[in-house]
Formats: structure tokens, C-alpha cells, sequence
């Protein structure tokens, strides 16, 4: 057992999975669902046996046929990359779970193999060491989503679906603009080399510069946050949940790893920047999110308000406030996924989303309706819930580091979203009739909505684990510990 | 694991597990769905019990288990824990006894006795919890288990109640969790510690204590519906009867309370709290709540929102006898803590059983009713006289060991404030017994329904007269053995410096 576990290359075979499955999806139709299920619950395996070797061995470098950095390329996996693939999995996974029975066949088909190359995509850009290696994976991982949202119906998605495609390619020619300053400057695009090479001067404060505007754009931090509400609501169900659980968090995490790893002599008013747009996004969304009549905008303005917490964490800059920022990506995606999936629900069986006529649908659907509070009770930040571990982990570390106003954020953040949510559970104690409309829906999709949200929910009870997984390789450093 | 560490993750498992399967009944499960309950709430009292005997025979209960490095949830049975535990775990199964005949036939009734369930597993948690952040989750848990009963009706009325109840309580659940983390990171520990855990800090603290102080009272003091955040509690009355029981004697006010004793006893100690003068502005608090709450009842011709005012008033001669920092006023405070209880859920379970036997719901629609419904009345009057302090009854005790106290604590005033509130008490109270036994009843009842040769049903009458006979028992037998007296004493004993 261990010698199998130890001697496989997982790191290789989490991108190669995903990849082949996908072409088998393209090249078999027919059945492109159990191929695309079980390629979802083999990359879970995967990820279990990459675990297993970080634990053991610490974090492992790969070099690509053998040849290394700074001739080749390498693979890298430490905690960092171990958490971002385990949410990647467990997301994936359910959403599979939902999707088998959420399309129609002829859409199926678009879909199989689009999402598990943007599923393979994802798995490299969290195991890339090389800073073109990424590129690579944030292109490949915005064309397929882009594609992904043009699978809805009607003008209103295609619109968005290009507008999106606009922002993505222009996001990732600023990272890559940025890319080959760096290059120029230090002849290498390995992180590690590059962390030793890289010290301050003006085309470093240039690339810096680049790449964080090209992945803010992409991570929609407020104000550049504007395609993301339309992009997310108009897609497809499943998409969306893909989306806002996934695919924002992917630029989230090359801009940590090089601020951790490549630009850790910026200084600290950049910082202050990151956490001002921050705490203006999470105001910002909020408030818009309050004042949505359709649910998946509600939602995606949700996604705005949640991301911006993620980067209350930069200027606090300790190892107890990446904790919180990873805990509150974890338990964002597993409780946002659920959210989407929630209102997919709702959507299908009503035919339509508008909040203030809600009450009849939501006595139909029990399951769903304890899914998207469960799920609430982690966006709003409530305990137990993962949400709340995050929001002591970084109220605690704002505080220790005397910078209590990025608290005050927090907290409002929190009242926000309580209203917002609230706005919605309200609907459900009404003395409205439930609806006699005909239809039920596959219970594969009310299930998985609710596991995902309990998994958010047990986030705020069961916290060793996640913790544990963020240590393997003190991705944060050595400094100050929680 | 073994009983000494189950025994309170069981007694709060006893009402979460029922909750959970009747969460997943169909509607007309009712022999099933009232068999769940009942064998919860019975459990849950021998489970209690179970714990009694052990504390007397010298054992020990606590689970603890790991929430964050550094940071445990731990379930933990003081001697003030058992006094709040025992005191919901009894009503609890009271109520149930009285919602089962009191929802009898209506819609939703799985949800309702779901988050029922739920809201006494976070009272219990509340109860039972040995450190900050364990109460934070189960106060928190709380406010959104209470949410869906307050709507359970889903009128517009109610749901305009729900919201401002939910504005009030996660806004108070906000500012708890802010100053519990700024308290973990002065004092690194967070774990109820008789006589507290602050009074070590640096001097050069004390300022910030004192804030964090003023933030975890506000917080509590939406839930004890302290002035100004009392707001939510007399529209919260719009909710069935069951659920005011709940709202105003087992559950939320009672965990606001008992979160200000947690803090003033158990985080700061009574004496570091006083050195640091935090004391006498929150027995002023309480003092002008317990008059403005008493002088609003006054004017209520609802008979629902005159109680609710009481409660407003009452839950603060708890909060006074805190703040007093006199051990004798303590004793009084913390035997209120049940008495209130024992007494509002009587009263409001009257109220249930006047709407829904003759559909009153007005005290000027009372007129004679004491002939209509003797027992509902008598039990009623019982609650009344107690709430007015009249001896030999359970409120009499409270408020002569708050006077006690006061004296005690050097703040005569306080008498003045006792005098006047239960001349207020006895102004809004005798006017109710007055219009119900002696006035002429009407030809007709508003909403009459028959009950053959009984007033009302008997799962809707047994209750009030239980919990009335306990009002009296609680007076009468203040002195015989195993009291709630000697009780109170030890928990005050171990609070203040020999």
C-alpha cells in the first residue's frame, strides 16, 4: 500500500486525468456522464493520494521528464497547492453530481469535456512552479469557462459570455506583459529561483504592478468586479457554481503564492491598497447584493462581497490571517457552489428566480431550501460554520495586529450578508399556497446542493484537518503562528 | 469516553437528535412526531437528573473537544450551569406538553416542533457551555432557531416581528463576537473561571476592558431586552403561545440574562468588575429598564404586549441583582433567573389558552372570564400575585433578598426602584384579575370553541396549573431540603472572596 501510494506520481496525474478524460468525453458522447463522473471521483482519489505523499514526505517538487529547473520545468505541491486542490476536488465532485442530472443530452455533451479541461487546467495552475506554466493554465482555464458560459441559452448569455472572454483575455495579456518583465529582468520563470533573484527595481515594480492588475481583473476584486455579476448569473446552473466556487479563486491563488513567494519586499502601502479594495468590495457587494430582485444576481454580488475578505488578509500579512483568508476560500466555495445550486433548483422546478415570488416554489422544496440557509449560515458567518471559523481567524489577527478597522469590515460584512440572505429565507414562512405546478426534479441535485452546504456547515466544527493540510510546507512562512 | 465526558455532549444531543428526525417526518406523523418529543424532553430531565446525582456524589462532567489550536468547545456542569439547565430542561417538557394541544391540527407542524427542538439544544449548549466562545456558538445558534418560530404563522405581521427580531439579535451576535475575539487576544483564554480570568492583566488595560465590558453587555442585552434593545420583544409576541414561553421564560431572554452573569462572574469577576466601576452603571441600566418596562405594560390593552413589558422589566431584577456586587443581592438575582421563568411561562401559557379557547385576546374582552375558565384563571392569578411579589409566593423571595442586597451593597435607591416597580407591578397586574373575576361576563365569547365539560383541552390546562403549583412550591418550601436557596447560595459562595 504504501509503496504504491508513495511511488505514483500523483502530481503528474492529477493534470493527465482530467485531460483524458475529457478528450473521452469528446470522443464518446454517448457516455460522456459516467466518464465525466468517474474522471470527478478518480481526481478525488488523486488528490487523497497526493495528501497522502505531502503528509508523509513533505512538500514534493516534480521536474517534467526529468529535466528541472532552470533548463525545464517543475511541478510544485505544498499545503497551499494540497488545499486549493482538495476544494477543487470536493467542488468538482458535486458538481458533477448536479450536472449529470441538470442537461439535456444535446447540452451534455458540450458540457462533459469542457469541464473536465477546465477541471485538468485548474489542477496544473495549483501545482505550476513556473510563472509561464501559469499563464498557460489561466488561459486554458478562461477560454473553457468562457465556453462554458455560452452554453446557456439567449442573446443576454452570449453577450456576457463575450464580455467576459474580453476581460479574461485582457487579464491575462497584463499577467503576461508582467511575465516578461520578470523574465527580462532575472532570466528565469521558476518562483523558487525567481524568489531568490528577484530584489526591488523599477521593471520589477512594473511587473508587480501588471500582474496584480491583470489577476484583480480576473478575481473581479471591487472595482473591477463589474463582468462578474452577469457572467455568473447568466450561465448555466452548474457553471455558475463552477465559477464563483472555483475559477475566481484561481487567480486568487497565483496572486498569494507571488506575493508570498516572488514580492515580499513590496511594500506595505500596496498592501493597504489590496485591503481597501477589499473592504470596499465587500461593502460594495454587499449592498448590492441587498438591493437584487432576481436570486443568482443576489448570489453573484454575494461572490463580490465574499471575495473582497480574501484580501482583508494582505495587509495583515501574518500567518493567522492567510489562515483565515484560506479558511474563508475553502468554506466560500463549499457554501457558494451549494448557494448556485440552491437557486438552480429553484429556477428549474419555478421557472424563474425573482425573489419576491418565491414563497409558493420554496414549500416544494424542502431539501434545496435547507441546502441554500445551511449554505447561508456560512456566508453570513454564523457558527458553526466554516464562514465563522474564517472570520475569527482574521478577526483575531486584526486585532493582534492592532489594525481593528479591517475587523469592523468583517463584521459589517457579516451583517450584510445576513440581511441579504435573510431576504431570501424570509420568503419561505409565508401563508402563500405551494405551488400545483407539475415537475419534480432529479434528487441527485437537491442531495448535492445539501451535502456541499453541510460540508461548509461541518467546515465550523471539524478545522484540524484543513489547518493541517495549510501547514504542509509553511507555505506562510515561519514567522508569526496562530 | 466514558459518562463523565458524555454526559453533557448527551443531555444536549437528548433534544438535538429528536430534533433532526422531526425535521425529516411527514406532516401527519403526529403520534410519531409527539412520541420524539416527549421521549426528547423526558430524556433530557433524566439525563439532568443523572448529572445531579453525580455532582453530589463529588463527579465532575465535562467534554471538551478541540475547536481551534489553543481554543476548545467545552460542555461543563457548574453549579450555575445546573441551575439554567435544570430550569429549561423542566419547562421545556411543560411547553412541549402545552405545544402539542396547542398546534393540534395546524399547518407545518414538523418544522415548527424541528426548530423547537433545536432552540432547546442551543439553550442547553447556552447552559451548559464552560468557556466564551462555546456560549457564542450555541447564543448564536439560538437566534436563528428562534427566527422561523417567531414567523412560524407567516403573516405579514409576524414576519415584519421576524425581521426586527433577527436586525436586533445578529446585530448583538456581532458585537458578542467582536469583543470575544479582542477578549482572546488580551487575555489568551477564554474559559469561565469562578471570580474571572481578567483581574491579572496589566493596569494599562483596564480602559480597553472596560469597552470590551460595554460591548459584551450590549450584546447580551438585546437577548435580556435591556433598554434601549428591548425593541424586538413585545413585537416578537405576535408568535404562538408556546413560543413566547420560549421567547420570554425558557430560552432567549433567559440566555441574555444568563450570558451578563457568565460575564460579570465568570470572565471578570464581581470584584474586578466593580474595581473597575462597571457595576453601578449596569444596576442603573437594569433600574431604569425595570421602570420604563413596567410604566409601558401600564398601557397595553393587549394582554400578550402587557406581559411582554413585564418581561422587559422583570428579566432586569436579574440583571440588578448582578450588578449590585452585594453576595445577598446576587442570591436574589440568580433565584429570579428561575422564578421569572417559572412565573412568565405561566402567565403567557394562560394567554395561549384564553385565545385559543375563547379567542380573547384583549384585556378588555376579559370581562368575567374567571367563570368561563376557573382553573386557566386561577392558575393565571398565581403567576399574577408572584410577579407582584406577594408572599408566600416564589417573587416575594427574589425581590426580599434584592432589597437585602441592596442594603447590603450600601445603594438604598434601589428599594425605592423595588417599591415603585411592584406598585407598577400591582397596577397593571390587579386590574387583569379584577375584569376576570368580578365583572359580568358577556352573552358571547369573540371565538368560542367547546370543550364538553371541560374549560379547555388538558394538554392546553395541565401546564399553567404545573407550573403555577411550582410558583407556590418555590415559595412555600423555600426552606426544605435540596432547595434552589441553597442552591443559589453555593454558586454565590464561590463567586465572591471569603
Amino acid at each position: 500500500m504504501e509503496l504504491i501510494l508513495g511511488d505514483v506520481p500523483w502530481i503528474v496525474v492529477l493534470i493527465i486525468l482530467p485531460l483524458t478524460g475529457g478528450m473521452a468525453c469528446f470522443l464518446f458522447p454517448a457516455i460522456s456522464k459516467s466518464l465525466g463522473l468517474l474522471t470527478s471521483l478518480a481526481v478525488v482519489a488523486c488528490v487523497w493520494g497526493l495528501g497522502w505523499q505531502l503528509e508523509e514526505e513533505g512538500a514534493q517538487r516534480y521536474a517534467i521528464g526529468g529535466w528541472g529547473a532552470p533548463l525545464g520545468i517543475d511541478l510544485y505541491a505544498d499545503g497551499l497547492s494540497l488545499l486549493m486542490l482538495v476544494v477543487a476536488a470536493l467542488v468538482g465532485l458535486g458538481i458533477s453530481v448536479y450536472s449529470c442530472g441538470y442537461f439535456s443530452p444535446d447540452k451534455a455533451n458540450h458540457f462533459w469535456p469542457l469541464w473536465l479541461f477546465l477541471c485538468g487546467a485548474l489542477n496544473a495552475l495549483f501545482l505550476s512552479s513556473d510563472i509561464f506554466n501559469l499563464y498557460v493554465t489561466l488561459e486554458l482555464l478562461g477560454l473553457t469557462a468562457v465556453a462554458l458560459v455560452a452554453l446557456a441559452d439567449g442573446a443576454e448569455a452570449l453577450t456576457s459570455a463575450m464580455r467576459y472572454l474580453l476581460i479574461s483575455l485582457l487579464g491575462s495579456l497584463f499577467y503576461l506583459l508582467g511575465v516578461a518583465f520578470l523574465y527580462h529582468s532575472f532570466g528565469s520563470l521558476d518562483i523558487a529561483i525567481l524568489a531568490q533573484r528577484a530584489e526591488p527595481s523599477p521593471a520589477v515594480w512594473a511587473a508587480v504592478g501588471l500582474i496584480s492588475t491583470g489577476l484583480l481583473l480576473k478575481t473581479a476584486l471591487f472595482p473591477m468586479h463589474f463582468w462578474l455579476p452577469a457572467a455568473h448569473a447568466c450561465a448555466p446552473t452548474p457553471v455558475s457554481a463552477l465559477l464563483s466556487a472555483l475559477v475566481v479563486k484561481a487567480s486568487f491563488y497565483i496572486l498569494l503564492r507571488m506575493w508570498l513567494e516572488i514580492f515580499p519586499m513590496v511594500g506595505t502601502s500596496f498592501a493597504q491598497l489590496l485591503g481597501l479594495l477589499g473592504a470596499a468590495a465587500v461593502l460594495w457587494g454587499g449592498i448590492q447584493a441587498l438591493r437584487q430582485t432576481r436570486l443568482k444576481l443576489l448570489i453573484a454580488y454575494s461572490t463580490v462581497s465574499q471575495l473582497g475578505y480574501l484580501f482583508l488578509a494582505f495587509p495583515l500579512g501574518t500567518s493567522l490571517a492567510w489562515k483565515g483568508a484560506l479558511y474563508m476560500l475553502l468554506s466560500h466555495a463549499m457554501a457558494k457552489a451549494a448557494m448556485f445550486m440552491a437557486a438552480g433548483n429553484i429556477l428549474v422546478l419555478g421557472g424563474h428566480d425573482r425573489i419576491a415570488e418565491l414563497s409558493s416554489i420554496t414549500q416544494r422544496l424542502p431539501l434545496t431550501l435547507t441546502a441554500f440557509t445551511l449554505a447561508g449560515i456560512s456566508i453570513m458567518g454564523l457558527p458553526p460554520s466554516g464562514g465563522f471559523i474564517a472570520k475569527w481567524l482574521l478577526l483575531q489577527a486584526s486585532i493582534e495586529s492592532g489594525q481593528w478597522w479591517w475587523g469592523i469590515i468583517l463584521i459589517l460584512g457579516g451583517l450584510l450578508a445576513a440581511a441579504y440572505v435573510f431576504k431570501v429565507i424570509g420568503h419561505v414562512f409565508t401563508q402563500d399556497e405551494p405551488t400545483r405546478q407539475a415537475g419534480t426534479l432529479p434528487t441527485t441535485m437537491e442531495w448535492s446542493a445539501l451535502v456541499l452546504a453541510l460540508v461548509a456547515v461541518l467546515l465550523g466544527l471539524f478545522t484540524s484537518w484543513p489547518l493541517a493540510i495549510m501547514e504542509i510546507g509553511s507555505p506562510f512562512g515561519t514567522g508569526h503562528s496562530g | 469516553m466514558n459518562w463523565n465526558t458524555a454526559l453533557p455532549l448527551l443531555i444536549v444531543a437528548s433534544s438535538l437528535l429528536p430534533g433532526l428526525m422531526i425535521f425529516c417526518l411527514p406532516e401527519n406523523r403526529v403520534v410519531t412526531r409527539t412520541t420524539l418529543n416527549l421521549a426528547g424532553a423526558l430524556l433530557k430531565i433524566v439525563l439532568v437528573g443523572g448529572m445531579f446525582w453525580g455532582i453530589l456524589h463529588g463527579y465532575h462532567f465535562e467534554t471538551r473537544l478541540v475547536l481551534l489550536p489553543g481554543l476548545d468547545l467545552v460542555l461543563r456542569s457548574g453549579p450555575l450551569s445546573m441551575l439554567f439547565v435544570t430550569l429549561s430542561a423542566g419547562l421545556w417538557l411543560i411547553t412541549t406538553v402545552y405545544a402539542v394541544g396547542y398546534l393540534e391540527g395546524s399547518p407545518y407542524r414538523s418544522r415548527f416542533f424541528g426548530f423547537f427542538s433545536l432552540c432547546v439544544t442551543a439553550t442547553t449548549g447556552v447552559a451548559l457551555a464552560g468557556n466564551l466562545i462555546t456560549f457564542l456558538l450555541f447564543y448564536e445558534l439560538l437566534t436563528l432557531c428562534t427566527y422561523p418560530l417567531i414567523v412560524h404563522r407567516g403573516t405579514e405581521e409576524a414576519r415584519k416581528a421576524g425581521k426586527s427580531y433577527l436586525a436586533y439579535t445578529i446585530a448583538g451576535g456581532a458585537l458578542l463576537l467582536l469583543s470575544t475575539v479582542w477578549l482572546y487576544t488580551l487575555a489568551g483564554t477564554l474559559e469561565f473561571t469562578e471570580r474571572g480570568f481578567l483581574s491579572g492583566l496589566d493596569a494599562s488595560l483596564h480602559p480597553t476592558l472596560m469597552i470590551i465590558f460595554a460591548m459584551l453587555i450590549a450584546g447580551l442585552g438585546v437577548k435580556a431586552a435591556l433598554i434601549p434593545l428591548h425593541g424586538w420583544l413585545p413585537q416578537a409576541m405576535v408568535a404562538p403561545a408556546p413560543v413566547s414561553a420560549l421567547l420570554h421564560a425558557v430560552a432567549v431572554v433567559k440566555a441574555g440574562a444568563f450570558g451578563i452573569v457568565r460575564v460579570v462572574y465568570y470572565v471578570y469577576g464581581i470584584e474586578f468588575s466593580n474595581s473597575l466601576g462597571l457595576t453601578l452603571p449596569l444596576a442603573m441600566l437594569a433600574a431604569a429598564t425595570i421602570i420604563y418596562g413596567s410604566l409601558r405594560a401600564l398601557f397595553q390593552d393587549e394582554l400578550k404586549r402587557r406581559l411582554a413589558f413585564s418581561t422587559v422589566s422583570q428579566v432586569s431584577y436579574i440583571v440588578l441583582g448582578i450588578a449590585l456586587a452585594s453576595p445577598i443581592a446576587t442570591l436574589g438575582g440568580l433565584i429570579h433567573l428561575v422564578h421569572q421563568g417559572v412565573q412568565k411561562i405561566t402567565l403567557f401559557l394562560c394567554a395561549g389558552n384564553l385565545a385559543e379557547t375563547l379567542g380573547i385576546h384583549k384585556i378588555s374582552e376579559m370581562n368575567g372570564v374567571g367563570r368561563r375558565m376557573p382553573w386557566t384563571m386561577a392558575a393565571f392569578t398565581i403567576g399574577a400575585f408572584g410577579m407582584i411579589g406577594a408572599p408566600p409566593l416564589a417573587g416575594f423571595f427574589s425581590k426580599w433578598y434584592l432589597g437585602l442586597g441592596a442594603l447590603d451593597a450600601g445603594q438604598g435607591w434601589v428599594i425605592y426602584i423595588l417599591a415603585a416597580s411592584s406598585v407598577l407591578n400591582a397596577a397593571y397586574f390587579l386590574p387583569i384579575l379584577y375584569t376576570a373575576w368580578f365583572k359580568t361576563p358577556p352573552d358571547s365569547w369573540p371565538a368560542e370553541r367547546s370543550f364538553g365539560r371541560k374549560e379547555t383541552a388538558w394538554t392546553l390546562l395541565v401546564p399553567p396549573l404545573v407550573t403555577a403549583l411550582l410558583t407556590l412550591a418555590l415559595g412555600l418550601l423555600a426552606s426544605a431540603p435540596f432547595n434552589l436557596l441553597e442552591w443559589a447560595r453555593l454558586i454565590v459562595s464561590r463567586g465572591f472572596a471569603q
